[in-house]
């Protein structure tokens, strides 16, 4: 397959848009280890929210 | 389960944690066929091979367009229902939209460089995804300087109804002024105006990244619900509950 003249900007569009993508993903992911991580050690130390000793339905 | 139901943080989180594996095994899915339909699509007549930057370009710009659109409806729900899960909604979109709309001004100024001979035009349709992407920059900044969620959500939802005033211009600006951007080739009176040869990968593209961006939008809403946890739970630890 041949990208033709300009082929440095249609690679540079595909290798942009997938840096962004990986990018967010990566965050998200690592947020979400983070928070996981905050929370546990926080239910360690033994606090608990008000709704986890009630009907668990609090945010 | 009613829908009503998924309102409650806990059962969203539930919910989220048996959904995610599979939404985020279809995107992937999808995102191979479509780039596979991509390398196969015939080159444009007029411009070549970079019609195949359109396979992004234009998911991005729907799907920019599209993450606003979500934060408004959060902030309808955040300002007459007051539900925190709204809150976290548009909280989450902000980033999402903001990268989709980051990708279309760079991958349209890539493509405009060999289809226009310049990277960028003061035009209707650039300068108002511009104004979109500065819209995000600044939710984002309202949302990151909020040491309260409660107050940072009014505000954020505020300026998510009076930025959703953008969107119809976006959409409309081909339309009502003169521009170097071409108008509308997909959605518009009379059919698409593309051959179906790269119409349905196009199509392909626009439904993977439609499901990428649910997908981290779900992850990123799971997020949220967890950090607002933590500081409740620091919150009573501090208080010595």
């Amino acid at each position: 397959m041949s990208l033709g003249p300009h082929a440095d900007f249609i690679v540079a569009s595909y290798a942009v848009t997938a840096l962004v993508v990986a990018v967010l993903i990566a965050w998200i992911a690592t947020d979400f280890s983070a928070q996981k991580r905050v929370l546990a050690d926080l239910e360690q130390r033994g606090v608990t929210r008000r709704s986890k000793r009630g009907d668990g339905d609090a945010p | 389960m009613a829908v009503i139901d998924l309102a409650n943080p806990t059962r969203f989180l539930t919910l989220v944690d048996r959904v995610l594996p599979w939404l985020a095994g279809v995107t992937a899915l999808v995102f191979a066929y479509g780039l596979y339909r991509v390398l196969g699509a015939p080159d444009d007549y007029q411009q070549g091979a970079t019609v195949k930057i359109m396979f992004l370009h234009v998911p991005a710009a729907w799907l920019g367009m599209m993450g606003w659109s979500v934060m408004t409806v959060a902030a309808l729900g955040t300002l007459v229902w007051r539900h925190p899960l709204a809150d976290v909604a548009g909280k989450s979109a902000a980033p999402i939209g903001a990268a989709f709309t980051f990708i279309c001004l760079v991958t349209g100024a890539l493509w405009g460089r060999p289809t226009w001979g310049t990277y960028w035009v003061w035009d209707a349709r650039l300068t108002s995804v511009l104004v979109l992407f500065l819209l995000y920059l600044g939710m984002l900044a309202l949302y990151w300087a909020a040491e309260d969620p409660n107050r940072g959500a009014r505000a954020a939802a505020i300026l998510a109804l009076v930025g959703a005033v953008n969107i119809p211009i976006i959409k409309f600006s081909v339309e009502w002024w003169n521009t170097l951007h071409q108008p509308a080739s997909i959605m518009r009176a009379g059919g698409a105006a593309i051959d179906a040869s790269i119409l349905t990968p196009l199509l392909i593209m626009a439904l993977a990244f439609t499901l990428l961006f649910f997908t981290l939008h779900f992850a990123a809403m799971r997020n949220e619900i967890l950090r607002r946890r933590v500081r409740t739970m620091r919150m009573m630890q501090a208080r010595g509950a």
